[in-house]
């Protein structure tokens, strides 16, 4: 079969030496397509040089829409639409919808900050992901090197790979 | 890296690595049930149909079936309500706190004890919906929705309504965080089938993993989303059975207006939900062998919980006492007076033996360690957190300002049914998902096997 992509894959059995070699690989140029782990490795996403997420900005974004959609619903209903008097107080008085403007808040900002993950990370029902060794939801940490983004030989990356600590490296054509 | 003290009691024993945690814990998803599996949920079953069935007797004829009458317009429905709410705290609270508090132990309990959450937060919404008569206008009742009468929305000044907002939310978010926790483990069974030779198995569970493929990038992105998850949960847990509590706080009924009800509805509530986990963890250990991942320390810890919220919840039951009789309001003074002392003294003495002094064996470390006691205390102290609502609700309303109307309450086979039907549903579904779904978040266990793994002598 005509493969358009090759990688070469190193197996490596322990975070701590994964970690190392994520930044001995990335001191000789080579560039890291991804790492895939079985749990969250702490300072992995430093040692890749990736950007601190900005879902938390989402969130309080989400949050802020919760809380003014609950007050001018509340306002609205309650003081302009159908303007009731209830146990003698003001149509539209602030404290009784405390509990509901932030029951709101809540409510949108929880399921807005996970729909933006699951949509920025490609993450559905009908997908099949792209799998380099399926032992990375088990035990093994897995780091792809995409041969066309760098410029080293197959041969010069495996064995940078290897003196990195990987246990194993192994070549995957997609 | 991590630096963990050696003093610290391990979290995992049995010299476990990486590979047995998805071992042992995959195991009985891969498996056949086992034949215990089987008697519980045939067991389960039973309540569930029998209670579904009352379920729809009363439907049909109308909440008359159940024992109120005019003095006693809340029993048994709002009890079983606030009773299963309260236990559905603990999940949320054991992932969402602990989390914040950086609490490790909370990895090998937070699973099954948000499920516990979820399926305890349905079997309370039942009640309010069952008891709005009908239930296919609850809907236009209870949410602000347009209808034919002109828009006459929903009362915003109510706590009821509150209450809908609340548990709605709480629901929803519970569920949606439990969900997220599961997906890297969906992709774990998902792999493991891939290598097995299971194509079915393979794609159900690809589905429910979203495609996972445990990338870096994913990874840090879904850990600040369980993060905020965890800072939004957190206030959330607390306001549900603050809200819960002024249902009765805000109105003037002589035993429920008093403003010390939220602290200590939501310390009751994560008193009887850890109980609750207690309960069903320890049959769940025993079912699926997962004595190496929830240890003894899991269990104590989890009892030095129930003795602290233990002892909260009897300070309320004094201080609500002290009140009543530093107040010198007539009317309240009765109605605690009555507590104690009237016709439904069983009820009020059953709740301080099982709620204030049967926690208190805690305090001794042989019992708190026994597998047993701990077993038996913890569903003691769910039976002392039934009576606890009963008697805030029932005995507060069975004699009210007017003598001439003071009656008492009967409970119908229809109102035990009904509770019956939560009971057959909640072990059902729990049961389920301990089957098919891994009950071990094995992803965050994974992630401290190296530094709290107990080593192999």
């Amino acid at each position: 079969m005509e493969s358009n992509k090759n990688f070469v894959v190193g197996v490596f059995d322990d975070e701590d030496v994964l970690l190392s070699a994520v930044e001995g690989t990335r001191e000789k140029g080579i560039k890291i397509h991804e790492v895939y782990s079985p749990f969250p490795v702490h300072g992995l996403d430093e040692a890749l040089g990736y950007k601190r997420s900005r879902l938390p900005i989402a969130a309080f974004m989400f949050g802020l829409t919760g809380t003014s959609l609950a007050l001018l619903m509340q306002i609205w209903m309650l003081g302009f639409d159908w303007p009731m008097i209830i146990g003698g107080k003001n149509h539209a008085s602030l404290p009784p919808f405390i509990p509901v403007t932030f029951e709101m808040t809540v409510l949108l900002a929880a399921h807005g900050m996970v729909l933006t993950f699951l949509i920025v990370s490609n993450l559905k029902p009908y997908k099949w992901p792209r799998q380099f060794d399926l032992r990375s939801t088990d035990d093994k940490h897995v780091m792809a090197v995409d041969l066309a983004t760098n410029k080293l030989s197959k041969e010069e990356i495996s064995r940078i790979l290897k003196d990195n600590g990987a246990s194993e490296v192994n070549e995957k054509n997609f | 890296m991590q630096a963990t003290s050696t003093i610290r009691e391990p979290l995992i024993t049995g010299g476990k690595t990486v590979r047995d945690v998805s071992e042992d814990i995959s195991r009985q998803v891969e498996g056949k049930p086992t034949s215990l599996w089987w008697i519980a949920m045939v067991v389960s079953l039973v309540l569930l149909f029998w209670g579904f069935y009352c379920l729809c007797y009363q439907q049909w004829n109308g909440v008359g079936v159940w024992g109120l009458n005019k003095t006693v317009g809340w029993a048994w429905d709002i009890t079983n309500f606030v009773w299963w709410v309260g236990i559905g705290h603990a999940g949320t609270l054991i992932s969402a706190i602990l989390l914040l508090f950086r609490q490790r132990w909370r990895m090998s309990i937070n699973r099954a004890a948000e499920a516990m959450t979820i399926f305890a937060v349905i079997c309370a919404a039942t009640f309010p919906f069952v008891h709005m008569g009908r239930l296919w206008l609850g809907f236009y009742w209870v949410f602000p929705l347009p209808n034919t009468w002109g828009s006459l929305w929903a009362n915003f000044n109510s706590p009821l309504l509150w209450d809908v907002f609340a548990i709605s939310t709480y629901f929803t978010v519970s569920l949606v965080f439990w969900y997220m926790g599961l997906i890297p483990d969906f992709a774990v069974i998902r792999d493991r089938a891939v290598r097995m030779g299971h194509k079915t198995r393979a794609l159900v569970y690809n589905a429910l993993s979203f495609g996972w493929d445990g990338a870096a990038r994913t990874w840090s992105r879904y850990e600040s989303v369980a993060l905020i998850l965890a800072g939004l949960s957190t206030p959330l847990v607390l306001s549900v059975h603050t809200i819960v509590s002024m249902d009765f706080a805000t109105s003037v009924i002589p035993g429920w207006h008093t403003t010390i009800f939220p602290p200590y509805f939501v310390a009751g509530a994560i008193f009887s939900g850890f109980a609750m986990v207690l309960t069903l963890l320890l049959i769940t250990r025993k079912m699926f062998r997962l004595e190496d991942y929830i240890t003894i320390y899991h269990i104590e810890l989890m009892n030095i919980i129930i003795i602290i919220t233990g002892s909260i919840v009897g300070i309320a039951y004094i201080t609500e006492f002290f009140v009543a009789w530093y107040g010198q309001v007539p009317a309240e003074y009765y109605a605690f007076y009555n507590r104690a002392t009237g016709p439904y003294w069983w009820a009020y003495w059953s709740m301080m033996t099982c709620n204030v002094i049967s926690p208190q064996l805690f305090w001794f470390k042989k019992i708190r360690t026994n597998l047993v006691a701990t077993f038996v205390l913890s569903i003691i102290v769910n039976i002392g957190m039934w009576f606890e609502r009963f008697v805030i609700i029932v005995t507060s309303l069975h004699r009210d300002y007017l003598p001439s109307s003071w009656s008492m309450f009967h409970a119908t086979i229809y109102d035990v049914g009904e509770y019956v039907f939560t009971f057959g549903f909640f072990f059902a579904a729990f049961l389920l998902f301990a089957k098919y779904f891994p009950v071990i978040n094995m992803a965050e266990v994974k992630s401290i096997v190296k530094s709290t793994s107990e080593k192999k002598h």
